[in-house]
């Protein structure tokens, strides 16, 4: 068939297009060489330097520390305001609430990162460390809400009113019944909270002080300053860590699918 | 039965959901919401050799005369005055205008082939398109440093293949080329994602009746395909337009020095400049430019949930 001859041209070329430039990058991480275009061998080099860049190190763990750290309250909020938009139907102010959800995902990073700084310094905090993960945390908590909110709309309800009829507290039910159910969704959005503060770096640049200088601020410097192949070693290690973490989730929500299906397949053989 | 689940859930859980409610409202109201206003303020203050640098509008609730009296447009009209912030606001414009239109060329043929292929194999191919999402955005732009850069990996792959002579070199590297090829990579998976949604929801049924009766397949596209994915196009093209018109990263390292885009002359005015009332009036000139594309997302996405 012609369209599917089609269709399988213009996926090669759009993977080859997406993945190309990250597989030279990798590829290029492990050159003896300096220089980009020459091939000098194959060598370990580069994460030697790497290692030894107290600088780079430092700004690692900082990066390492405010992910783990926004990423978690960014899901605890993220499944909260997610529960509120889809669990408790009208309350006042709920336009504004879903507009504040959805508007940072689209809002240009130099507009969040400013106006964040300004509320800083308007309350008189020193900005560092705990400034960049409040920032972080109030971005990717939208992205969390998004993501759980998507769950919670195809979640069958009749577990959760079964609970609370037997007269289970709603708290209760909450971590009994509900969380356990859309554990998958609440891990992606961990996740994805995760990756997107590791990633950032407009709003950190904007909202961090002395001494919390995060891996994206310091690769951006260097860059600017040139190709270097230490960068292309630590970017391959971001590569090589993202890549482990997504399979193992996707692996861990097929299994997750899988036995939901099973269970269910079995709550409806089981005579009543 | 609902209704009652309803009822008796607040009683019993009032507190419990209006702490549900208020965390997360709140949290965004003081860190999302407030500081808009904060920057509207700033952006009417004057700069002050200072830091902060810039002198407060604003001092106790004694002083709302002194408040309405200082308030000055001046940094507004420094920026409606001077063309190169006009000229600035204009190209980010056309850049994110011309970028989501080559994504939409790029990326619909990307989710149609998706959406057309077999099931089994169709989660494995969106897992593909998000994978390089994860990866961060700065790695990313910085890859095709090295290959657009004169003596870069393409000026190399071009001589070998012999389309270039071995003097010459790729000139693509800090031109407003660059910019499109960083946009268009980085933004991609933004955009295929939205269309495949949409296309993957279509009911084939409908291309196999027009197909039945004797609609060529290329009409059928436009007549049936095309309009049932629009919500998808339009998603997509906002998700993509919105935050490329205030692109930073994109511009700073692919683009040349006489390239002209709004996100970069905020940052220069911010960090360079350090005059941080111009740089809040230039932010909310482009919020205000954004205000409608952002409105119809939302739209888009509230029908969606």
């Amino acid at each position: 068939m012609k369209s599917s001859r089609f269709d399988a041209t213009v996926l090669t070329l759009g993977f080859a297009f997406l993945y190309i430039p990250i597989v030279i990058l990798i590829v290029y991480s492990f050159n003896a060489s300096r220089l980009v275009t020459v091939w000098g061998g194959f060598s370990l080099h580069w994460y030697q330097t790497m290692w030894s860049n107290q600088g780079l190190m430092d700004a690692a763990w900082v990066t390492a520390r405010v992910g783990l750290l926004s990423a978690t309250l960014g899901t605890v909020l993220g499944t909260m305001a997610a529960m509120a938009l889809v669990r408790y139907g009208r309350f006042p102010g709920r336009m504004l609430f879903s507009g504040m959800i959805y508007a940072p995902l689209v809002m240009p990073e130099v507009i969040t990162g400013l106006s964040m700084l300004l509320l800083f310094v308007a309350l008189g905090v020193d900005r560092g460390f705990w400034t960049v993960v409040v920032a972080h945390t109030t971005f990717t908590m939208c992205y969390v809400a998004i993501v759980v909110q998507s769950r919670l709309l195809t979640f069958d309800r009749s577990l959760e009113e079964a609970a609370l009829d037997l007269g289970c507290p709603p708290v209760k039910t909450f971590f009994r019944i509900t969380l356990p159910l859309i554990f998958p969704a609440v891990i992606a959005g961990w996740m994805l909270a995760f990756t997107l503060s590791l990633d950032d770096l407009v709003i950190a640049s904007f909202t961090t002080g002395p001494g919390a200088t995060t891996l994206p601020i310091k690769i951006y410097s260097q860059v600017r300053l040139g190709v270097t192949p230490e960068i292309n070693a630590i970017c391959t290690i971001l590569i090589g860590l993202v890549t482990i973490g997504v399979i193992i989730a996707s692996l861990n929500t097929k299994r997750a699918e899988l036995r939901r299906v099973h269970d269910e397949h079995m709550a409806l053989r089981t005579p009543s | 039965m609902a209704v009652a689940q309803d009822s008796d859930g607040q009683g019993k859980g009032g507190l419990g959901r209006v702490f549900v409610v208020a965390l997360p409202y709140l949290w965004l109201v003081l860190f999302f919401v407030a500081p808009f206003f904060i920057i509207f303020k700033i952006s009417l203050s004057d700069t002050a050799i200072a830091l902060p640098p810039y002198t407060p509008v604003f001092e106790g609730f004694g002083a709302i005369q002194d408040f309405v009296s200082q308030l000055d447009i001046e940094n507004y009209v420094f920026l409606t005055d001077d063309p190169l912030y006009v000229k600035a606001y204009l190209s980010s414009l056309r850049i994110a205008a011309i970028s989501t239109m080559l994504l939409l060329l790029i990326g619909y043929p990307i989710a149609l082939a998706m959406a057309r292929a077999s099931a089994s194999i169709r989660p494995t191919l969106v897992m593909m398109v998000i994978l390089p999402f994860w990866t961060s955005f700065l790695i990313r732009v910085y890859a095709w440093i090295g290959i657009l850069k004169p003596d870069g990996l393409l000026t190399l792959l071009l001589q070998a293949v012999g389309v270039m002579g071995p003097e010459d070199q790729v000139q693509i590297f800090r031109t407003d080329t660059a910019i499109f090829i960083g946009i268009v990579y980085s933004y991609l998976p933004f955009m295929v994602l939205p269309l495949y949604a949409a296309l993957e929801k279509m009911d084939n049924t409908l291309l196999e009746a027009a197909n039945d009766l004797g609609c060529p397949p290329l009409k059928a596209f436009w007549r049936i395909t095309f309009p049932l994915s629009l919500p998808g196009v339009i998603a997509g093209s906002m998700i993509c337009f919105i935050p490329i018109t205030g692109e930073f990263v994109i511009p700073d390292l692919l683009g040349g020095a006489d390239t002209l885009m709004i996100g970069k002359t905020l940052w220069t005015e911010f960090f360079g400049n350090r005059d941080w009332p111009l740089a809040s009036a230039v932010a909310v000139i482009l919020l205000i430019l954004l205000v409608i594309p952002i409105m119809i997302f939302q739209n888009q996405q509230k029908k969606v949930a």
